[in-house]
């Protein structure tokens, strides 16, 4: 059973070394992007689109994360031959 | 999973089929689609009113951000780039009404929709280079090219991945956090989750077009 309790261990600190960096990634992002705005409104439009490219790729590290957390909770393959393991 | 319950996956077991519920739900928004642009179309006036407004304003509003993205050379893939982005704004919306699952939050819809954006992409390339797609991959200096070969391999595999999991984490996320907040708290307290649901149906469909423009628009300009 202590196999189980790892992989929740594993998750919820993956999930969250991931989401930190992210965050600071897209802060940064969003910092830069909002000085621009404010230096040159009219280019807003253009900022805009292209902060949300980089919003989305910068993202999808904190999705990979969890989508790999999902499969350790709920989809791991590793489960049946711990059962059987355990089992014995 | 994340629903307790689903209409049409219901109706499915009444009726003994073996249909995924994403499957049964992609064919409701593809007739939804095709409902609302077949009446729409049928009364079509000049001085424009109700539905026929809405639908402009959503044409034209994806018309202007192709152009801004592809130029005038994108004019040509703006049937796919709108159907793209009518398809996964319904799909993406239809979440928030109870009985709905999304078909966007299954892995499947998402990497059919992310192979035909990378087929599509290669597509484009080859015919309009010819051979000299190759040139592409090759970078900018000759003696570097196997190296950049390799390399722009992996970036261009990695490009469907990227797009159906971002699409698929969001949404299949959005739905886990609601679940988890009506287990903790079924009133109120979910309803602000759900008004940010509204916000990332958005933003994905956004993010999907764009990047799919701009893959499009990366294969259809001249190799430096």
């Amino acid at each position: 059973m202590e196999f189980f309790a790892w992989c929740v261990m594993a998750a919820g600190l993956g999930m969250g070394l991931g989401s930190f960096g992210t965050g600071i990634g897209q802060g940064l992002a969003i910092k830069s992007a909002v000085e621009g705005v404010a230096r040159n409104p009219g280019a807003s439009g253009k900022i805009l689109t292209t902060m949300m490219i980089g919003l989305a790729m910068i993202e999808s590290l904190a999705i990979y994360v969890f989508v790999v957390a999902m499969i350790i909770l709920f989809a791991n393959p590793f489960t049946e031959e711990v059962v059987k393991l355990l089992v014995k | 999973m994340t629903h307790p319950f689903l209409i049409l996956k219901w109706l499915t077991e009444q009726l003994h089929l073996n249909i995924g519920e994403h499957v049964t739900y992609t064919w409701l928004v593809m007739a939804i689609l095709i409902g609302v642009a077949f009446v729409v179309s049928r009364a079509i006036t000049m001085v424009p009113s109700g539905m026929q407004n809405l639908m402009e304003a959503v044409v034209s509003g994806i018309d202007g951000l192709l152009e801004e993205t592809m130029g005038e050379e994108g004019k040509a893939y703006f049937p796919l780039i709108a159907t793209f982005a009518l398809f996964i704004l319904v799909s993406n919306l239809i979440a928030l009404i109870p009985g709905f699952a999304p078909p966007t939050a299954n892995v499947n819809t998402n990497a059919a929709l992310a192979l035909t954006v990378f087929v599509m992409t290669h597509a484009v390339g080859v015919k309009k280079h010819g051979a000299s797609y190759l040139k592409h991959f090759m970078g900018p200096i000759w003696w570097l090219a196997p190296l950049i070969f390799i390399i722009e391999i992996i970036g261009h595999l990695a490009r469907p991945l990227s797009l159906t999991l971002r699409l698929f984490g969001n949404m299949w996320g959005h739905e886990i956090v609601l679940m988890i907040f009506i287990a903790l708290v079924p009133l109120i307290v979910p309803v602000p989750m759900m008004l940010m649901g509204v916000l990332v149906a958005f933003i994905q469909t956004f993010v999907f077009t764009l990047l799919a423009m701009i893959y499009i628009a990366g294969a259809l300009e001249e190799a430096h």
